[in-house]
Parts: structure tokens; sequence; C-alpha cells
């Protein structure tokens, strides 16, 4: 039961931190609980899918189909959040003022929540389609009870959620003024981590080349095994030995994102001048 | 022969991509282990590790080291792409089945 409470928690994982920082990032927005709702919802129904046609998917692009498939899914998903973070910028004095006028943290105010809601079955159809498989795994070879698997599921499920629930109540402790800095920052990290992770797996895929690979071993520091270095990886994107190409895609995302961020928020502000 | 035999013959033959490529290393997973479980393979190379899973359930073949991770359905093969490599010791595991499924790729 064990075993199989700690590998879903693991599996899982990616997606409560990505659920985490989105409903932290649109506190306040009317509406927030239904999309991210919806989100899980589909996302969800599209892991069982993916679980369900895992051979299929296998299979394409000469066996390298997994890795297209999780380039295609991080990267769209990184291109939504990036996008949603230059919104969130392009609107950030209006939600200024009215946070001043409610007292209310409006962080991502009517911010595109249907886009987040995509991010969301994003993460959960892409983590979402191994646990299904796992567990799909662990009842066909009967070992352990229907209870026990069960059991174990429910409680991995429980581990990733409280993982979740804790970093968004983590950033709601971030100050009312600041919740819309912190929360924009850590999508856009969240935005280049997945941008690098696709770039990873375009690398296994023999499309690209590693460039220098790896180009820094951290990982007698912090180690991605490591419960830390895993959330870290989630979160900021952390890797301890990644390739060049990696790196540089990270800090290309990174920059474009808040190279335009910052200048959509000048026209804004010059605008309203 | 059949014409479609003598074709897929013929490109077989053309073809050099579909001749195995050097440093192939083929593995399979079975009764939840790796046979076998360790490789040894030249340094500065590129490496390709075909893996079958005999086992009726599925696994991901996964190493935080190598930086891969790739689910391998029932019965079926997958094909990783490892490397250049420095020469170490590079550990993998079959998630599903981490107590067991355990190897190590030796990079000399």
């Amino acid at each position: 039961m064990f075993a199989t409470a700690i590998i879903v928690f693991r599996e899982v994982l990616e997606m409560a931190v990505v659920v985490g920082v989105i409903l932290a990032a649109a506190e306040g927005a009317p509406g927030r609980g239904r999309w991210v709702g919806l989100g899980i919802a589909g996302g969800v129904l599209g892991a069982s899918l993916v679980a369900a046609f895992a051979e299929k998917i296998s299979d394409l692009a000469s066996g390298m189909g997994q890795e297209y498939f999780n380039t295609a899914i991080l990267g769209f998903a990184a291109l939504l959040i990036g996008w949603t973070v230059v919104w969130m910028k392009s609107h950030g004095r209006e939600m200024a003022a009215k946070l001043k006028a409610t007292g209310k943290a409006v962080a991502a105010g009517e911010a595109p929540l249907h886009m987040l809601a995509v991010v969301v079955g994003l993460a959960v159809l892409r983590e979402g389609a191994e646990a299904v498989l796992f567990v799909y795994g662990v009842i066909l070879s009967d070992k352990e009870g229907p209870m026990a698997v069960v059991a174990g599921t429910a409680l991995g499920l429980g581990g990733g959620a409280a993982v979740g629930f804790a970093l968004y109540l983590g950033l709601l402790k971030v100050s009312a003024r600041h919740l819309f800095g912190v929360t924009s920052t850590l999508l856009a990290l969240l935005a280049s981590g997945m941008a690098a992770q696709a770039a990873g797996y375009l690398v296994a895929a023999g499309a690209l080349p590693g460039i220098i690979d790896p180009l820094w071993d951290s990982s007698w520091l912090l180690s991605n095994d490591a419960v830390m270095g895993r959330l870290l990886s989630v979160l900021v994107g952390y890797q301890d030995h990644p390739s060049a190409l990696q790196v540089l895609t990270y800090a290309a995302t990174l920059a474009a994102i808040l190279g335009l961020a910052k200048r959509i928020e000048k026209t804004a502000t010059v605008a309203r001048a | 022969m059949r014409p479609a035999l003598l074709c897929a013959l013929l490109i077989g033959l053309a073809s050099p991509a579909l001749a195995e490529e050097p440093n192939t290393y083929h593995l399979s997973l079975k009764d939840h282990h790796f046979v076998p479980d360790m490789i040894e393979a030249p340094a500065d190379s590129k490496l390709v590790l075909i893996i079958k899973n005999e086992d009726p359930t599925p696994d991901e073949f996964d190493s935080t080291q190598l930086r891969r991770e790739k689910v391998i359905p029932p019965g079926k093969e997958i094909t990783v792409l490892v490397g250049p490599l420095k020469p170490g010791s590079y550990k993998f595991v079959g998630e599903y089945h981490e107590d067991t499924a355990k190897g190590v790729l030796l990079v000399k």
C-alpha cells in the first residue's frame, strides 16, 4: 500500500504544485474554483485517455512519440502560462487600484481563467497518465488486494493535494501588496522550467543536441532525487545537471516573458498618463 | 519470394538507417528485473538502449542521472538515446517496480 502511495504521490506532485501556484495567482477572481475544477476534471479524463493509448503514442515518430508528446504538452503549457503573466502585468495597475478600493487581493483579477484551467488540465493530463498507468499495473499484477490499491492511491493523491494546498496557503501569507508580483514571477519561472523540460525531451528524442551536456552538475548539493530537489524542479525548473540547451531555453523563455510584460506595462502606464 | 518481402529486403539493404546503430544495447524487463542489469559502454559515444518489457504490466524506465523517463507498455519495446557520456556509473530503475527493477550503465 505504501509503495503505491509513494509512487502516486511522486507522479501527482508536479500537478499539485502547478494547481497550487495557479490557485494563488487567481486568488479572489470570481469563478476561480469552477475553472480550476473544470481543468482538473478535463485533465483526469485526458490522463485516462493518454494512459489507454500509451502504446499508440509510444509507437509514433519511430518510437519517439512519448518524447514529442511531452514536448508538445509542456511547450503549450509554457506558452499559455507566459501569455497569462503578460496579461497580468498589463492589467497590474487596474488590479492595484481595485486592491486599494476593496482591500482584497485580486491577483489575476478577471485574468484569462479559462486559459489557466487549460494549464491545470495539461499538467494533470501529463503526470496523471503515468499515475493511471502505474495503478493499472498494480491492479493487473494482483499483488495487492483492491482495498490496498484504493487506499494507497488515495493516500498518494491526498499527499500530493496537501503539498499543493500548503503551497497555496503559503503564497497567501505573502502580503496582498506583493502577492501579484510574487505569483506572476513564480508563473514565469514555472513556464521557463516547463520550456526547459520540453527542450530536454527534444534532446531525448535525438531531435536537438544538448550542446554541452551536462553544463554543470550540482547533484552533490541538491539532487533532483531528493524531495526538495523534486519540488524545486517543478516550481522553478531546478535541474541538477542540465544540458546547455535546457539552460539556454530557460533563460530565453524567462527573458521573453519578462521582457514582453515590461514593455506592455510601460505602454499601459503611458497610455493612462 | 513475395514482392513485398523483396521490396522490404531491398530497402533494408539500401538504407543504412535500418541497420543497427553502433553501441546498441538490448535489455528486457522480466519479472520486474532488468536483464542484464549491468551494461558496460564506451565514454563519449552515443548509446542506444533498447528495452523490451516482457512483463504483463506497464513500467517506466527512469533515470535522473541519465535524465530519461519513458513508459514501457507491456510486451512493447522502447528506444532510449543517451550520451555522449563521461565515464562513471549511471543508475536506472523501472519506476513502477523500483525495489526489484534496478540497473546500472557503466561508462568507461
